[in-house]
């Protein structure tokens, strides 16, 4: 009895700089947040006027708001398609196929995910470039004439940050899958083939069912980060203005003195990627398969 | 009982940790781009003249913009000469990134004493404090004598810079900020090419159009017009407004007088800038972003646009850009609306200011009126930042002489910013409702009609929340 009270107290006093500081620092603010966004006032003033849910009536009329969303929400759904299929396809071949220089690919494909999003705007801005960038260049040498596509127009912007946020994930995710796929015993595929079963077949029968606990994880991470990393890579790559998603919506707000209004979208944005992350997890859920 | 007795002093623990990382940060900011462990001792330069007992301590927050990059450590050396000069001690903050130094300490509470940042900056620090009525007046200043001189900063300031918007914003006679480096934007261009193909350099739209269209026949690669970002067209506009209207239709265009831009001259201006969005090089809203607007620039180095709208601090921005054979830098004013009417250059001004919750208010007044010191004025022409004081521009060379004396070759000047108004949610700043959608125009998601409709409707939403 004793034994186990000290030893509740032990863990207690572990745990307890974690939880301040995640009191501190996570939970202490995102309340404030909730409270600010009753409040109008700007960044650096003194004083703040309270207006209950003004702000959040006046946000959901606001067209620019709304484009915002819509430009979010796109590209978490095609962002997240698009490096899922291509993560798990890459990493279904690196670990089940035997291939020249695995570690090799393994380390290319990750590289993009340590770079800064200012590097990986910098890469792309080389890329995109529109007199003799390298995207334009190698489309001329395909089609033999001179191809000039503006990436970062208006008419292209979406599909453009969308190819930059694919090739900056996928080596996240892939090394993921592959960490799991990896733990998936040998044996199941050898009675699989004997089976009769093709490498398809062993893919959608066994490796699928087999990490979707992983797959339903990195599903949540697709909806966080998709929000965060998008607000970064249409600050860094496009013109102000042109491309707005959620959280440069709220920084633009900011920067025109309303703060309370962008605390406001901040909320919304929030609660949002809250939902969607448990409605996600709520139509995943299947029984966990034991290997 | 005892849980949370430990609880408490593991918190207690983690706090003082925190409070030494929080004190640990303040001060490597602090030392971020000075000689180290110089602010709370006696600089160098200034140790015999410092009398004992001054313990005051102001702190200075500069933006580090081309000027201290083309004389690194002009602010130190401002600062350190006010100290020789008065025994306060300063403490400098000098970034480039200055809104995202000081911005988290002041949205905490804590102020620098006097801040050096301009409006028009995209992050909008210092219209922030405007709007929220948050900087100290300092109309008294212009009459306090300069330290260490006999004349008042009043008498050495140049007529007519302390009476505009962009130190008086309240419209109520009274200064807020005051006026510090100025320099004329205009339209940028390759004399050299226009040298070599005879070309003169427009002097009314009429004449522009013309060009516009000689040489898109000549070359198609070469277009008349381009800009960096959307964001140059702030100084654009100001200058355009006063060419076509002069100076009774810009002041009411600043303050967004009802109608006023249902009037000939207000659609004139539409016209105008639609009518270059045609004449712009296509590739320029691709570009027109923070990361790519060099490439902007470059069109005009690489002779594929003819004209950008620009400031002096080009030159060296560009400095070690690429360029066309014969490339030598030229600069005009805007063209007159009619023939024989003025051209226009907007005169940029930064601001100085005092945050109203600055701590050593008379401290920093003092050091407010030593910035116009010949000692001060000196230091910074050297990084050449050129203050609105006589007797400075004669010290120019090369291309800063050039481009200094466009107003001596008959351009009018304009000087003064759009009127501050409240914000409101869903109205955005006067870059967002004016100058954005002009992306638009050239790409052609935005028709003219579309783009003078929000523009209008925006002006009157600002005129209805107008600071007064």
């Amino acid at each position: 009895m004793r034994r186990s009270k000290e030893r509740s107290r032990f863990i207690a006093l572990c745990v307890a700089p974690a939880v301040i500081l995640f009191f501190i620092f996570m939970v202490l603010p995102t309340l404030n947040v909730f409270r600010m966004s009753l409040f109008e006032r700007g960044a650096y003033s003194p004083t703040e006027t309270f207006v209950g849910l003004n702000n959040f009536k006046v946000l959901f009329q606001d067209a620019k708001f709304i484009a915002s969303m819509q430009n979010t929400i796109l590209l978490i759904v095609v962002v997240t398609a698009v490096t899922f299929f291509f993560a798990l396809v890459f990493a279904g071949i690196l670990t089940r196929e035997k291939i020249k220089g695995q570690s090799f690919f393994r380390v290319i494909f990750y590289i993009p995910n340590i770079l800064s999003v200012v590097v990986i705007a910098g890469i792309f801005s080389a890329i995109y470039k529109p007199e003799n960038g390298m995207l334009n260049s190698v489309l001329s040498a395909i089609a033999g004439r001179d191809v000039m596509i503006l990436w970062k127009d208006q008419q292209m912007v979406m599909i453009s940050i969308i190819i930059a946020m694919v090739w900056q994930a996928i080596g996240y995710y892939m090394v993921m899958y592959m960490a799991s796929m990896s733990a998936v015993p040998v044996d199941l595929y050898e009675s699989a083939s004997l089976d009769g079963a093709g490498r398809l077949a062993q893919f959608f029968q066994i490796t699928l069912p087999l990490i979707w606990t992983n797959i339903r994880t990195t599903l949540t991470f697709f909806i966080i980060s998709t929000i965060n990393m998008a607000f970064l890579f249409v600050k860094a790559m496009v013109a102000k203005g042109m491309a707005d998603v959620g959280l440069s919506f709220m920084y633009n707000q900011k920067d025109a003195g309303l703060y309370g209004y962008s605390m406001a979208a901040g909320v919304v944005i929030f609660l949002f990627s809250f939902l969607l992350s448990a409605l996600v997890n709520q139509v995943t859920r299947r029984d966990v398969l034991e290997m | 009982m005892k849980k949370i007795l430990s609880m408490i002093l593991a918190s207690v623990l983690v706090l003082s940790l925190l409070a030494a990382c929080g004190g640990g940060n303040n001060q490597s900011s602090q030392n971020n781009q000075q000689p180290p462990a110089d602010s709370s001792q006696t600089p160098d330069s200034g140790g015999d003249a410092e009398p004992a007992g001054s313990d005051t301590t102001i702190q200075v927050a500069a933006l580090a913009s081309g000027y201290e990059e083309a004389y690194p450590g002009m602010w130190q050396e401002v600062c350190d000469a006010f100290t020789a000069e008065t025994g306060i001690n300063v403490e400098l903050i000098c970034d480039k990134n200055l809104e995202d130094v000081i911005g988290p300490a002041m949205q905490g509470g804590e102020f620098p004493d006097v801040i050096h940042l301009a409006t028009g900056r995209e992050k909008g620090l210092t219209e922030q404090f405007i709007k929220d009525r948050n900087i100290a007046e300092i109309t008294d200043v212009l009459s306090m004598t300069i330290p260490g001189e006999s004349n008042t900063v009043g008498d050495k300031i140049i007529g007519g810079f302390t009476d505009t918007s962009v130190t008086n914003p309240y419209n109520d006679g009274k200064t807020y900020l005051a006026p510090m480096f100025y320099s004329p934007c205009g339209l940028f261009y390759n004399a050299g090419l226009f040298e070599e193909k005879g070309w003169t350099v427009p002097a009314t739209w009429d004449e522009m159009w013309e060009l516009g269209d000689k040489v898109q026949a000549e070359n198609p690669d070469m277009y008349l017009f381009t800009y960096p970002t959307t964001g140059y067209f702030d100084a654009f506009f100001y200058a355009l407004m006063y060419s076509v209207g002069g100076p009774d239709f810009y002041n009411k265009a600043l303050r967004y007088e009802e109608g006023i831009w249902d009037t000939a001259e207000g659609q004139a201006c539409f016209d105008i800038v639609s009518k270059l969005a045609s004449y712009t090089n296509p590739v320029t809203p691709a570009q027109a972003n923070d990361q790519d607007f060099t490439q902007n620039q470059q069109l005009v180095l690489d002779n594929k646009a003819l004209f950008m709208p620009n400031g002096t601090w080009i030159v060296g921005e560009m400095a070690e850009a690429p360029r066309a054979d014969g490339f030598k830098w030229g600069m005009t004013a805007l063209p007159a609306a009619k023939s024989g009417g003025n051209g226009a250059s907007y005169c940029w001004l930064e601001q100085a200011w005092i945050p109203a919750g600055a701590p050593n208010m008379d401290a920093a007044k003092q050091f407010v009126a030593f910035l116009y010191s010949d000692a001060a004025c000196g230091i910074f022409a050297k990084g050449g930042a050129i203050q609105p004081v006589p007797g400075l521009t004669g010290s120019l060379e090369g291309d800063n002489k050039m481009f200094y004396s466009i107003y001596d070759n008959g351009a009018d000047a304009a000087m003064g910013n759009f009127a501050a108004y409240n914000a409101v949610a869903g109205l955005g700043t006067n870059r967002e409702a004016f100058f954005d959608p002009v992306n638009g125009l050239v790409n052609g998601s935005v028709t003219a009609e579309q783009w003078s409709g929000d523009f209008k409707a925006a002006s009157d939403q600002m005129r209805a929340n107008i600071m007064e």
